[in-house]
């Protein structure tokens, strides 16, 4: 393949924090100087090629050192890994958490999404722009100690809510999370990320409610997040011992027997026709496969607002998904697993990479985990904020290296049990969440009956937020008293962006979700309907039409709905209610499919407008 | 010696279709099916020789069983499997999809639009005169190809075949995301500081007319583009051996587009620059 360069150069640091991920370059068509061996030699290549799913490292790389992503330092990235700029370049504009225009080092993420509205957003970010100077105004201004402040969705980080996430790009990166954020808290995070306060523990999310005791959960809080030894001192490794002593088989046979379901739905509606995916059968399946490699990726990416679980599993107790991923491995027979988790997490990325690392040290992982045998390693992925990689094959392009864009044409049949066939990089692969992943622990060392708890986020107007652990079953009313509910409770959102709102009269029904939020009556409900609407539209990919423009018309409209009263509010909710059937019907993926679903909740159940 | 390859036969499998029950090979898309058996399907962004991309959604049928529509294209037929091409849950979606579509860019030189348009009773103008639109102009930085973002329908097909499917130039892409997504050259760059070759197959498979010939793009501007009038001839390209089929368009006795047939035996519709764009040179010199 010949790739064309326009004239540009990298900046020095630019080509040294490439090189620094992809080690110096060999040649000089990758920029090194010319020798002797070039006359011989012309380009990346396969080995290169088969290097393309270092595209997203590359481009975080560039990000976390200089902020932005130059024209320059894109075209190193392209010439070290062989692939086309202008691919590159639709690659780096699919990910929100990348500017391809010059932005000052320090960006101030601050969440406007639905909880942190609730929360006060709205004024916090005006006071915020008012003190640091919006993005818009600093747009073209490098470097220095300017701050940009940028419009969020959600951070993952609602229990606090509001939240807001500080990035300044340097060597190394630094970052710093105000939340629940004032002015003051915000601007301090922003201007002086190293002296801002520590963030509470991961603990301080779980809310103690007594009984009945935590499964899932037992560890955060009680174990030391950084040490093998406190892990294993808590039962950690008896699960992956008992996996071992039943091989795989047995591990796929306690695991079907339990009746394990697949939980993404908090983070992202499932692709299979919203079915309940029968976990136990689908890496059967999976490691029935002839073909190798075959591969395992977690998929940490829940990031519609209100769902924040995986965060609080990874910082809390990261060695438990070490060993949740290297049992699945083993069951179905993968040498790899890829841990896909936000780029708006930090603090988690830093505590799973220690703990894979120190895992890797402790002989954990490797080519003879536990001295059985049996070879595996993860990979840890940072996305960078695009919310469809919830997605299935969305967040295996993403780690493939291309745009964050769902697959339109699936390799597997639609109806589950069933693995892509040709997944991450052509091979069979299981993708799973986290609390899937965490809840086959128990499985093994308590037995198939144990899985019977969920997790469920809870936020917005509660004395208790966080993640609940509840029986399966357990009501939605029960739920929120333990999470106490406050007074003036005027709707409830089950679900997220993606689920539907219920009355507080409604509450009698079991909690069918992993992500409950509660809202009282600060903020008008039309203006929640809204910042639903406005997600979806800033969160769609933008490949099929009618979610990327379905979700432009429904925010026009709910808008113009702001005044009810208006004459044209009939045809308004007429319009919205053919454009939300369309794009349930019509989209590519679960996003646009769901894309109206909690608005069309806020007409018919809680009549927002009459 | 041309060797033609017969391939494995294909097993048939039957499924219903509207209630009636059809027989299609394997591997049959569900769009195929419906064409072969006489149903109308509107499909706008499906060109044959390119991996279908799903992305107008106007080819939509729906599955029994499956929660939501399924698009054509995507889908190929399973036995067992019970389709309904034209119901009104169908209609729905295509009426309101088209209404989308053309309230955010302009149809008006893509063939067809007008009439399902027409045909499904859509009301593009229902948003009301804040509906946001692509308004940008079209871009006229080289002299043979014409890009006009108010046109498109941001299906990639001119990415595809540019790329990976195509000509492995890749001098373009899609970027940005949701309804800033666009194709064009890394930082927005002019065509003429592309890796563009100027090749031409990116017009070729470009269901809007976003992607025109400069040609073509002035003779609409002027307002004599009379496609009715024009004919076409199917001929073997000169400039060299190779033997590409060239089919040239003419319109007062002019050339004014030149295409290939996607089945001609040698390039199955890949041309160069000589042959899609030569025209414009001979007649220049004369
Ligand atoms: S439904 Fe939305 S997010 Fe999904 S593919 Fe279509 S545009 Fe992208
Ligand atoms: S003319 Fe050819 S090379 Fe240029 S953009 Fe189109 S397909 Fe690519
Ligand atoms: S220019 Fe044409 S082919 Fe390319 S994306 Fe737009 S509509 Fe599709
Ligand atoms: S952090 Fe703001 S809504 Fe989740
Ligand atoms: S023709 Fe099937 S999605 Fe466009």
């Amino acid at each position: 393949m010949d790739l064309h360069f326009r004239d540009v150069e990298p900046t020095d640091d630019e080509r040294a924090t490439v090189d620094a991920l992809l080690g110096p370059p060999e040649s000089s068509w990758e920029g090194a100087e010319r020798t002797e061996a070039d006359l011989r030699w012309s380009s990346g290549g396969h080995a290169a090629r088969s290097r393309r799913d270092l595209l997203l490292p590359g481009l975080h790389a560039l990000a976390d050192r200089v902020g932005w992503i130059s024209e320059g330092a894109l075209a190193y990235l392209c010439r070290r890994l062989t692939v086309a700029p202008a691919e590159a370049y639709g690659v780096a504009t699919s990910y929100p958490l990348f500017s391809v225009t010059p932005r000052p080092a320090t960006v101030l993420h601050v969440c406007t999404d639905l909880v942190c509205t609730a929360a006060g957003a709205s004024a916090l970010c005006a006071g915020i722009e008012s003190r640091l100077g919006g993005l818009k105004a600093l747009e073209g201004l490098e470097g220095g100690d300017r701050v940009a402040v940028r419009r969020a969705s959600c951070l993952g980080l609602c229990e606090r809510a509001p939240a807001a996430l500080a990035v300044k790009a340097g060597d190394p990166v630094r970052t710093a999370v105000a939340a629940p954020a004032t002015v003051e808290t915000a601007v301090l995070a922003a201007t002086a990320p190293d002296s801002a306060p520590q963030e509470p523990p991961a603990e301080a999310a779980v809310p103690r409610t007594g009984q009945p005791a935590p499964v899932l959960l037992g560890r955060v809080g009680v174990v030391d997040p950084s040490s093998v030894d406190d892990y294993r001192a808590h039962g950690g490794c008896t699960a992956l011992r008992r996996a071992f002593a039943l091989g795989p088989a047995g591990v796929l046979r306690e695991i079907v027997d339990s009746g394990l379901v697949g939980r993404g739905d908090a983070a992202f509606p499932t692709g299979h026709d919203g079915r309940a995916v029968p976990v136990g059968r689908v890496w059967q399946a999976a490691a029935s496969r002839p073909d190798q490699p075959r591969h395992l990726v977690c998929n940490a990416h829940e990031s519609g607002p209100g769902a924040f679980k995986d965060r609080v599993l990874m910082e809390g107790d990261p060695y438990a998904l070490v060993e949740a991923m290297t049992i699945a491995a083993y069951a179905i027979g993968a040498r790899r697993g890829y841990l896909y988790l936000r780029g708006e997490h930090p603090r988690a990325a830093r505590r799973m990479r220690r703990a894979v690392d120190r895992a890797r040290a402790r002989g954990l992982l490797g080519d003879d985990v536990l001295g059985r045998g049996h070879a595996f390693d993860i990979e840890i992925r940072r996305g960078a904020g695009a919310y469809v990689c919830g997605e299935e094959t969305a967040v295996l392009r993403s780690i493939e290296g291309y745009r964050a864009e769902p697959c339109p044409t699936p390799p597997s049949p639609p109806s589950p049990p069933s693995p892509s066939e040709k997944g991450l990089f052509g091979g069979p692969t299981v993708v799973v969440d986290v609390e899937t992943l965490v809840s086959v622990l128990p499985i093994l060392t308590e037995g198939p009956a144990a899985s019977a708890s969920r997790l469920v986020c809870v936020s917005g107007s509660v004395d208790r937020p966080g993640v609940h652990e509840l029986p399966y079953g357990a009501a939605l009313g029960e739920l929120l008293a333990r999470a106490g509910v406050r007074p003036d409770l005027r709707a409830v959102l089950v679900g997220g962006a993606a689920g539907g709102f219920v009355r507080p009269d409604q509450l009698d029904v079991p909690v069918g979700s992993g992500v409950v939020i509660a809202f009282d009556g600060t903020v008008p409900l039309p203006r929640l309907l809204s910042r639903v609407a406005e997600f979806f539209r800033a969160e769609s990919c933008g490949l099929c039409v009618p979610c990327r423009i379905g979700t432009v018309r429904q925010e026009e409209a709910l808008h113009r709905l702001v005044d009810p009263a208006g004459p044209a509010a009939a045809d308004d909710l007429a319009l919205l209610r053919e454009v939300g059937r369309a794009m349930r019907d019509a989209s590519l993926c679960g996003l646009g499919r769901s894309a109206w679903n909690a608005v069309e909740s806020g007409v018919d159940r809680l009549g927002v407008y009459g | 010696m041309t060797v033609t390859s017969l391939g494995v036969p294909r097993r048939l499998l039957e499924f219903a279709l509207d209630g009636e029950p059809v027989c299609v090979p394997e591997g049959t898309t569900l769009l195929d099916a419906c064409r072969a058996f006489g149903k109308e399907i509107p499909a706008l962004c499906q060109v044959g020789t390119l991996a279908p991309g799903g992305a107008c959604r106007l080819c939509v049928v729906e599955v029994e069983g499956a929660d939501a529509l399924v698009a054509s294209c995507c889908r190929e037929a399973e036995p067992g499997m019970r389709v309904r091409s034209g119901s009104e849950r169908v209609r729905h979606s295509r009426r309101t999809v088209l209404e989308l579509l053309a309230s955010s860019v302009d149809l008006s030189t893509t063939p067809q639009a007008m009439g399902w348009i027409e045909e499904y009773g859509a009301r593009p103008d229902r948003f009301g005169p804040g509906a946001a639109r692509s308004e940008e102009a079209p871009i006229l930085d080289n002299g043979l190809v014409v890009r006009d973002p108010g046109k498109c329908l941001r299906c990639g097909n001119c990415v595809a075949a540019c790329g990976g499917q195509g000509r492995h130039t890749f001098a373009l892409a899609v970027s940005g995301r949701g309804a800033e997504t666009r194709v064009g050259v890394e930082y927005d760059a002019p065509l003429t500081d592309s890796a563009c070759v100027y090749c031409g197959d990116c017009l070729d498979v470009c269901p809007t007319g976003a992607l025109s010939s400069r040609t073509e793009f002035d003779l609409r501007v002027a307002g004599t583009w009379d496609e009715p009038a024009q004919t076409a001839t199917t001929t073997v390209c000169g400039h060299c051996g190779v033997g590409c089929r060239l089919t040239l368009h003419v319109q007062d006795n002019e050339i004014v587009k030149v295409t290939s047939p996607h089945d001609g035996p040698v390039t199955r519709g890949h041309l160069c620059i000589k042959g899609r764009f030569g025209h414009q040179y001979i007649q220049n010199r004369d």
